[in-house]
This record gives structure tokens, sequence and C-alpha cells, in this order.
């Protein structure tokens, strides 16, 4: 404690920091970008291992699976379905689904949602049937995933006639993607929280240990993928990648992460360069904060899920169904052997490739040299101020920095509520769809709360002190470190690439810049342009770069995604940007047009 | 003054009743920081159904609330949010009467200036400064988003705050029937407030113009009419219940329950982990070591501050709210509201801002990192424990800091303002 008592050595330490603020404060984040990078160099990155006994040793005995395919044209063959899984010997169920979107969802073409999913189960002979896996595909109209069906029910049949299953396995079809998928986890765990409409279940089995999405749209396949990102940014434990990565060496198929291979050649630029695509693409896909497969959904529930993807390239090198099935009976088999849920590796952990993890303790060491950056520099305001300006904080004093706190707040709410309530009147005035209603809407309030500083002086009586900006820029200092803490808790990414864009400007603005430049680069800076660079950024590593103009549709459609996600599965992206982010950054905006 | 307060109660019951009414109310019942097995209203109602099916409430191992609570809630249990919205009221009331008490002896102090060194006259404070201190303790205890929570949760813990502030307008008032009595009921509702029982007849003895002496008649014969009138009035209350319900029951459902800890439930605490984590052999002596450490630092405060019985009211409330076992927000709420009385203490707090960005942080990292454990699965126990402690750690560190500027201040108060070494340079205290 001599530091915190001690006053001769504390003055040295405060003299210290606020003496060399900036120089320190420009390390850090250098360090921290610096850092970042590294993490996806080879040597600083740990090999991959499973840490689960019950799925390590054992040994299990692959056999081919019958193969059966099926094509489907249009729609999903419910009747079909029922009784081609009852012929296969599983309990069937149906559940129905109703839902209206909040506006039309322009990308997968659909507004009133209506669909039906169906499951079986398989009985665990062997164990009470407190536990259960999923298997589940989704079924949706076109050829873009009609083999996933057919290699469910082939792997049905097949199970069927096994003895050591010790949990209930359930075939779960759903329709309509992810809507199917939310309506059946809500339906199986008793909550409502998104507002959908279903029946309920009419059998259930035990608690879903792990669960598992197929997405195959040819017979034959080059390579496998594995999608790990679900809602909010979730990661299911580590464990199921490794068991994924195992049985892909085991049978000698290609897999993948992200659509990339993996590389032998860390040492080579190009090598390096690959790596770290592919944990980019990990960090910008976690940080949207949507489910990117089916799996993405059971997360919420503490399902540990993935989805396999089969991809069909130009390789000569080419994968039967029947390789695939003997990879996921394999996989099934290990989970059955689980003693408890998948629990002894990590949660939270970046992917440079397959084999190979960052975890939360390296990671986190990244965003933590930016968030003490905003903390550095409110402990300088704090020395500036002094410790008697603060003392007495009378009437007028608080109420010029609550005045723009709560009008930027009430911005925000605004950003949340209006797009969507304001749609009807938008679409009966202007000749656009509900969908880009929507979202020039929230394009529009997003630009009207930049004219906010001119309203606030006007509240503030004109006068605006040198130290009421102060004072509000370490509230706004304080209060962003905490948010973007909170965020990165939960979701790593995007409490990162947040702080990469916002931590520059917040730190160093002040009403004494040059208003022109400075206000051009926060604009630069502002979350909404920082989405439409991550929406760039995606689209060059996954080597579809685009253009301008197509970029800005891709950036429309993403905003129109974030707030359907948030109507239909919970996601919380876009309320943490439009309640908390948003009106952060117009605290330091307002801070710039302080007179 | 009449409007601003009148403005600052319209505005406190605004709030409570927008949120008593939006759909947030459940959802802040169930927070585990807000309520604890003690308080939550939740079980509240339990013991009330028990108690309407003629089964003794306690069965059950669910209500753990005296059983005066229970009678009063029987009674006015319709009327129950109204009730949560008068207690913080009445505390407000209270500390209104209370400071502008408290401050009325501290003007007098600043008439007495003369008695001090010269430069030691900015450490006293106006009279106008001391003006706006009802506001800001109502505006600190009723605007505190912790007591909103609380208040919301219909939290008893409102009920128990407003209690204390009552035996402390009592002591204040210079009451020593009534004092002595709420003092006896705050006890019989969560024994904590047995080491207030040493600052209110410190405070007595001072105002009587009693030496603390122990060869003196005199003394010993206030503290043992003080203690008569405690000890009795808790053997009344007690049994009283005994006579309500017909039963010793709530003695091992409530005392039990609050000194051997046995539900593990996560809370801001510092109990839960380590008694979850603990082999059992070890647990009694370890609750003992726990328990004793709440109890404890009445007698070095008690030495220290025996001039200064007020400020060590208020020690002994942060104390027992930090290290008590089943601690809520709402508790923290209580000390806090005391910290604007000791403004003019400010100059010489130093860990203000580190304490201040802990305690902030920590309050936003409490639901974050329990949805993360509870919710999501991905994160477990230690990490809420760790914020656990670090909220605790800064509480502590608050409690610790003011102790120390207050011993300060008093010292500068005798010494002057500008301490000199002995060859003439300045010096500077240390507390060691």
């Amino acid at each position: 404690m001599g530091l915190l008592s001690d006053p001769s050595r504390r003055k040295v330490l405060t003299g210290l920091l606020t003496r060399l603020n900036t120089p320190i404060c420009i390390v850090c984040y250098l360090a921290g970008i610096v850092w970042f990078m590294g993490l996806a160099f080879e040597p600083f990155t740990l090999r991959t291992y499973m840490s689960e006994n019950a799925m390590g040793s054992t040994m299990v005995l692959l056999r081919g699976a019958i193969m059966m395919l099926v094509c489907f044209c249009s729609g999903m063959p419910v009747e079909w379905l029922v009784k081609a899984m009852q012929s296969r010997g599983l309990e069937v169920f149906t559940q129905s689904f109703s839902r209206k979107l909040p506006f039309p969802d322009e990308n997968k073409e659909r507004y009133m949602v209506r669909g039906t999913n169906v499951y079986g189960i398989l009985r665990a002979p062997r164990a009470p049937r407190t536990e259960a896996l999923v298997i589940s595909a989704p079924c949706s109209p076109g050829d873009s995933n009609n083999q996933a069906v057919g290699l469910l029910l082939a792997l049905a049949q097949y199970f069927r006639n096994q003895v050591y299953w010790a949990k209930d396995i359930i075939f779960l079809v759903n329709e309509h993607d992810l809507m199917g998928t939310q309506a059946w986890l809500e339906a199986y765990h008793h909550t409502n929280i998104t507002g959908m409409e279903y029946s309920p279940l009419q059998g259930r089995a035990g608690s879903i240990q792990a669960a598992l999405s197929l997405e195959l749209s040819s017979d034959v396949i080059t390579s496998l993928d594995l999608i790990l990102e679900g809602l909010n940014g979730q990661l299911p434990n580590l464990d199921l990648a490794n068991l994924f990565y195992a049985f892909c060496q085991k049978l000698g198929v290609l897999c993948t992460i992200q659509g990339k291979l993996q590389r032998n050649d860390w040492d080579t630029a190009e090598g390096y360069t690959h790596a770290a695509q592919t944990m980019m693409l990990m960090v910008l896909k976690q940080a949207c904060g949507r489910s990117w497969g089916d799996h993405g959904l059971f997360l919420r529930y503490h399902i540990e899920a993935a989805s396999v993807r089969g991809i069909n390239s130009f390789r000569h090198y080419k994968t039967d169904a029947a390789t695939i099935g003997r990879l996921l009976e394999g996989m099934v088999r290990k989970l059955n052997n689980l003693l408890e849920r998948l629990h002894q590796s990590y949660f939270f952990y970046l992917l440079p490739s397959l084999s190979r993890f960052v975890s939360i303790g390296c990671y986190m060491l990244a965003f933590g040299l930016l968030v003490v950056i905003l903390l550095l520099r409110a402990l300088d305001l704090w020395v500036h101020l002094g410790a008697p300006a603060l003392a007495a904080p009378s009437g007028p004093g608080v109420l010029t920095v609550l005045t723009p706190v709560v009008i930027s707040h009430l911005t925000g709410v605004a950003l949340y509520l209006l797009p969507v309530h304001l749609q009807e009147m938008a679409v009966e005035h202007f000749p656009v769809s509900e969908t880009e209603a929507v979202v020039l809407t929230a394009v529009a309030i997003y630009t009207a709360g930049l004219a906010l500083p001119h309203n606030t002086q006007r509240l503030l009586s004109g006068e605006g002190t040198e130290q009421g900006w102060k004072v509000l820029k370490l509230t706004a200092l304080l209060y962003l470190a905490v948010l973007l803490g909170c965020t990165a808790l939960i979701n790593f990414s995007l409490g990162f690439i947040l702080a990469v864009t916002l931590v520059p400007i917040t730190a160093s603005m002040t009403p004494h810049m040059p208003k022109a430049l400075s206000a051009l680069v926060m604009v630069l800076l502002s979350p909404a342009f920082t989405v439409l660079y991550c929406v760039f950024i995606y689209q060059e590593l996954i080597e579809a770069p685009v253009s301008v103009s197509e970029g800005w549709m891709l950036f429309l459609s993403v905003i129109s995604q974030g707030i359907l996600d948030h109507a239909l599965y919970g996601s919380l992206v876009y309320p943490l940007l439009a309640l908390f982010i948003y009106p952060c950054w117009l605290m330091f905006w307002n801070i710039l047009f302080w007179s | 003054m009449a409007a601003p307060l009148t403005l600052l109660l319209i505005v406190a019951v605004t709030i409570r009743a927008v949120l008593f009414r939006s759909s947030w109310a459940e959802l802040i019942s169930e927070r585990v920081e807000v309520v604890s097995p003690l308080n939550a209203w939740k079980r509240v109602v339990e013991g009330l159904a028990l108690l309407d099916l003629g089964v003794s409430p306690y069965s059950g191992d669910v209500f753990h609330e005296t059983p005066f609570m229970i009678y009063l809630f029987h009674f006015v249990v319709d009327y129950a949010e109204i009730v949560f919205m008068v207690s913080p009221g009445l505390v407000f009331c209270l500390s209104r009467f209370l400071t502008s008490l408290y401050l009325f002896r501290k003007q007098k102090y600043a008439l007495e200036s003369d008695r001090y060194p010269a430069d030691c006259l900015e450490l006293l404070r106006s009279p106008k400064e001391m003006f706006y201190i009802p506001l800001k303790v109502a505006m600190f205890y009723l605007l505190n988003p912790f007591t909103i929570l609380s208040c919301v949760a219909k939290s008893t813990c409102g009920l128990n705050n407003a209690i204390i502030a009552l035996f402390i307008l009592c002591t204040l008032k210079g009451s020593a029937l009534l004092s002595g009595i709420l003092l006896a009921l705050a006890t019989y509702q969560s024994i904590y407030p047995l080491t207030l029982f040493a600052p209110a007849l410190l405070f007595f003895l001072q105002r009587l113009y009693i030496p603390v002496n122990l060869r003196r008649s005199s003394f010993w014969f206030f503290t043992l009419q003080y203690a008569f009138i405690y000890v009795g009035s808790l053997v009344v209350i007690t049994g009283l219940s005994f006579f309500l319900l017909g039963s010793w029951d709530f003695i091992p459902s409530v005392y039990g329950f609050i000194f051997s800890v046995p539900d593990l439930t996560p809370n801001i605490g510092l109990f839960w982990y380590f008694f979850a984590e603990m082999f059992e052999h070890f647990r009694l002596f370890f609750i003992c070591v726990f328990q004793i450490n709440v109890f404890f630092y009445t007698i070095p405060l008690s030495i220290k501050l025996k001039e200064h019985p007020v400020f060590l009211i208020f020690m002994q409330i942060a104390i027992i709210s930090i290290f008590k076992s089943y601690p809520t927000v709402g508790d923290v709420a209580l000390y806090m509201a005391f910290l604007p009385a000791w403004s003019h203490l400010y100059r010489f707090l130093r860990n203000i801002f580190l304490v201040s960005c802990v305690l902030l942080a920590c309050s936003a990292l409490f639901p974050v990192l329990w949805h993360l454990w509870i919710y999501a699965g991905s994160a477990n126990s230690n990490f809420y424990y760790a914020i656990t402690l670090l909220f605790n750690f800064g509480q502590i560190l608050l409690v610790s800091d003011y102790f120390y500027a207050y011993l300060r201040r008093e010292h500068h108060l005798t010494h002057g303002l500008y301490l000199k070494k002995k060859d003439g340079t300045e010096a500077t205290l240390v507390l060691k």
C-alpha cells in the first residue's frame, strides 16, 4: 500500500504520468495494435489439444454409413420427411411456427414467415434418457442445402441399428434456417424471448449437451468448413473444434476455417499473412454479432454447437458423402461418451488456423493497452482539473455536463426506436420500400445527431467554460472505458474494433483543435464509418472485393440485417451501438464544438 | 431550500413509480446484487402465504425475515409498493433533519473558530456550504441508483435502512430512550447494528458532558441506564415476536441464518465463494473468524474516535455493509448517503479518483460477468468473485480514505494547516 499512502511517491508517479501522458498514450496504442497483429504469428500461439478426457482416449470404430440421396425441388416435404423418419424407427414430431418480421427482409425475401420443423428422436438404449445430442440440417427451397437432409436420414438409419447410444439423439430438420431453429429451441426450453408464435413440442428428450448443424449442397465435396461464431459473438468450447480437427486428420478430409486452408510455412511472409487474414475474418465475423449458422442459437442455451459446411471447389481430390458420414458418426460417438458438458477447454479464443489458437489471456492484453489510454487521459484531466474544483460541484456545473449527456442519449434512443416504428409513415411520404425506409431513417437520425452541439449550446444558455468541457470529457472517457470493457468481455472482437477506431479521437479531442479538420476525422472514425470499413475489409478478405457503390448497398443491407437480427434473435449489437456507443461518441462531438 | 427538496422528492418518486410499472421491475428483483436471501420480496410473499395458511412461515427454509416484518406486511401487503416508496422518503426526511441538526453543532464549532489556529479557518465550513448539505444528502440517497434498484426490487433492506436512519436521528436529537428502542429494533432486524451501541453511547456521554472514565460513577450510571433501555427493549421485542408466532422458530431461522451462512447464493459480499470452496470441517472456524471481523473493528475505532461519535457511526455502518454475511447494494447506499456530510474532508482524500473508477467499473461488470457465468456458460464463478473482491477493495479503500482524511483534518485543526518539520521544510502527514 506504499504507493497509495505515501504522498511523495504518489506525487512522483502522477507527475510522470501527466508529463509523459501523450507519449505513453501513443506507445500504448501502437503496442496494442502490434500485439494484436502479432497474435497471428505462429510462435506466439498455442497448439490446440483435446482437454476433455472422455473424448480424448476412447477409440471409436468407424463404419461406413449407407447413403441415401434426396433432392427437393421447392419447399419442405413435411409429410415425406415424417414418413421417412418413421420408417427409420424414430419417434417423429412436427412443430409449426409463424412470425411476422418487423419489416421485409430483402436479402432472403421474406416477410410473413410460416414454417414447420420436423424432428425425430432416437431414444438411447443404454442409459436413462436425461441427456441428448442434436444433429440439425436446415431445409430450404432450392439446391443450396439439398444433400444435408439426405445425409441426416442416412445417419439416422445407421444410428438406429447401433446399441451404444447413452444419450438421446435428436434429428432436426428446420425450415427457414435460423427462424426454425429459434422456434424449436424456444419451445424446447419453454421460453419466448422474441415474440415468435409456435406450437408446443409434442415430444422431448433430455437436456441437450451438444449440437451439430450440417450444410451440404453437393454429394461430393473437396473440403469441410467449420463455423463457430454464434449469436453475440459467443463461441462454443474449443474442444468441439479440436474434435472436428482430430477426425478430419484421421480420415484425411481437408478441413478449413473461415474457408481458409491451413499452411505450414509460418516463417514466410505469405504464411503469416494467411494466418492474419484467417484471424481477421474470425474477428470481423464475431464482431458483427450475428449467428453464422444454425448452431449460433444453440449457444445461448448453454449448448456447445458448431456448423459443418461442405465446400465443393475445383480441386481434384474429392471426398464422398460416405466419408462425411463416418466423420459425423465419429464426432457424435465421442460426444456420446461425454460425462458432463464440454467445459474443460477454452471458451474465449481466436483461431489463426484450425490447429492453433490464441487464448483470452493473450488477446485481452491488446485490448487492455487500448483502454488504458482512456484511463490515463482521464487521470491527466483529473490532475489538471485539480481536486478542489470538483469538491463543490454547484448546481449549474452539474447541469452543464448533464445536458449534453441526456441529449446524446435521447438521440440514441431515437436511433434505436424510430426506424422501425416510423416505417409506415416514411413509406407513405417517400417513394421507398419498407426496408429502405427503415435503413434510411436510421441513417438520417444518425446524421441529424451531428447537428446536436448547436442545440445543446442554446440549452446551456451560452456559457461553456473551460472547466465545463473538461468535466464532460472526464465523464465521457470513463463512460467509454467502462462501456468498451464490458463489450470486450462479452464479445472481444466488437470491443476491440470499436476501441481501435474510437480511442484515438476520444483521447485527443479538445475544443481548441482546428474545427473543420477534426470534425472530418471524427466523422470518419465514427461508429457508422467503422461498420462501413468492416464491410469493405470483410469483402476484401473473402476475396470478393466490391466497388464503392456496391459497398454502400452492402452497408445498408448490413444495417437492416442488424436491426432484424435484434428483433428476431435478440442480437445485441444494434442496441449497443445505438443506445450506448453512438451517444458516447456524440458527447465527444459536443466537446469539439464547445464554445 | 424547500423548493429544490420538493422537486427532488417528485423526481425520485417519479423514477420509482415508472420503474415499478415497467418490465424492468421483475428483472431487477431477481438480481443477486439487489436482493439477498434475507430481504427478497419473493420470500416475504412466500412467508405471508404460509402465514395465511396457518403454517409457521419459517417452515420450509425460504423465509428469513423477522416476525415483525411479516406482520407489518400482513396488513399492508396490498400497499407494498407504497411502503417501499415511503421508506426511502422516510430516510430522506430524516437525513434532512439529521444533517441540519448535526451541522448546527458544527456551526457552533465555526463560531468558536477562535479556538483554532488562524490558518485553519479554511478547514471550517461556512454556513452557506452547510446550507446545501441536507439537500445533497437527500440527493445522494434518493437518486443513488443503488437505492432506486433496491427500492424497485422491493427489498426489505430499505425498511432496515429507514430504522437505522431513525435511530441516528433520535440519537442526534438526544433522546436516549427512543434511540435505545430503535437501536434494539435495528438489532432485532439484522443483528449487525449491535455495533452502533458504542457510538451512540459515546455521543450521549459527550452530550451530557460525562467524561469517559472507568472510575467515575456517573459514567457507569449512564452506561448502565442506556444498556438497560437497549437490552430491555430487545427482550420485549423478542418476547412480543414469540407471542405473535407462538414459537421460537424465528431465532434459528433468522439469526442462525445470518450467523451460520447456509445460503451460498452469490452476492456482492465476501462470504459465498469462500465458504463454497471450503472443506466442511473448517467451516465453523472460518465462520467465527469472518463474523468476528464485523464486530472487531468497534473496539479500536471507538478508542480512536471517541471524541467523534457521529463519524464513528458512519464508519460502523460502512464496515457492517462491507463485511456482513448477505450484503446488497441497498446497504452500500446507506453509508454512501453520508458522504456529502463529510464534504469538508474532500481536500484530504487521496484515492477518490481510483475508488470512484473501481466502484463504477465494478457496478457495470457485475451484470456482465453474471451473464457470462450463468447464461452464456463461458465464464465461471471465479470471474464474478474477482469483481466482488474488487468492489469490496474499492469500498474498503473509500472508508479508510475517509478515516485518514478525518484524522488528518483533526490534526490540522490543532496543529495548524501548514506543518513545518524541525528543520523548517514543509512536512507531510503519513498514516502508518
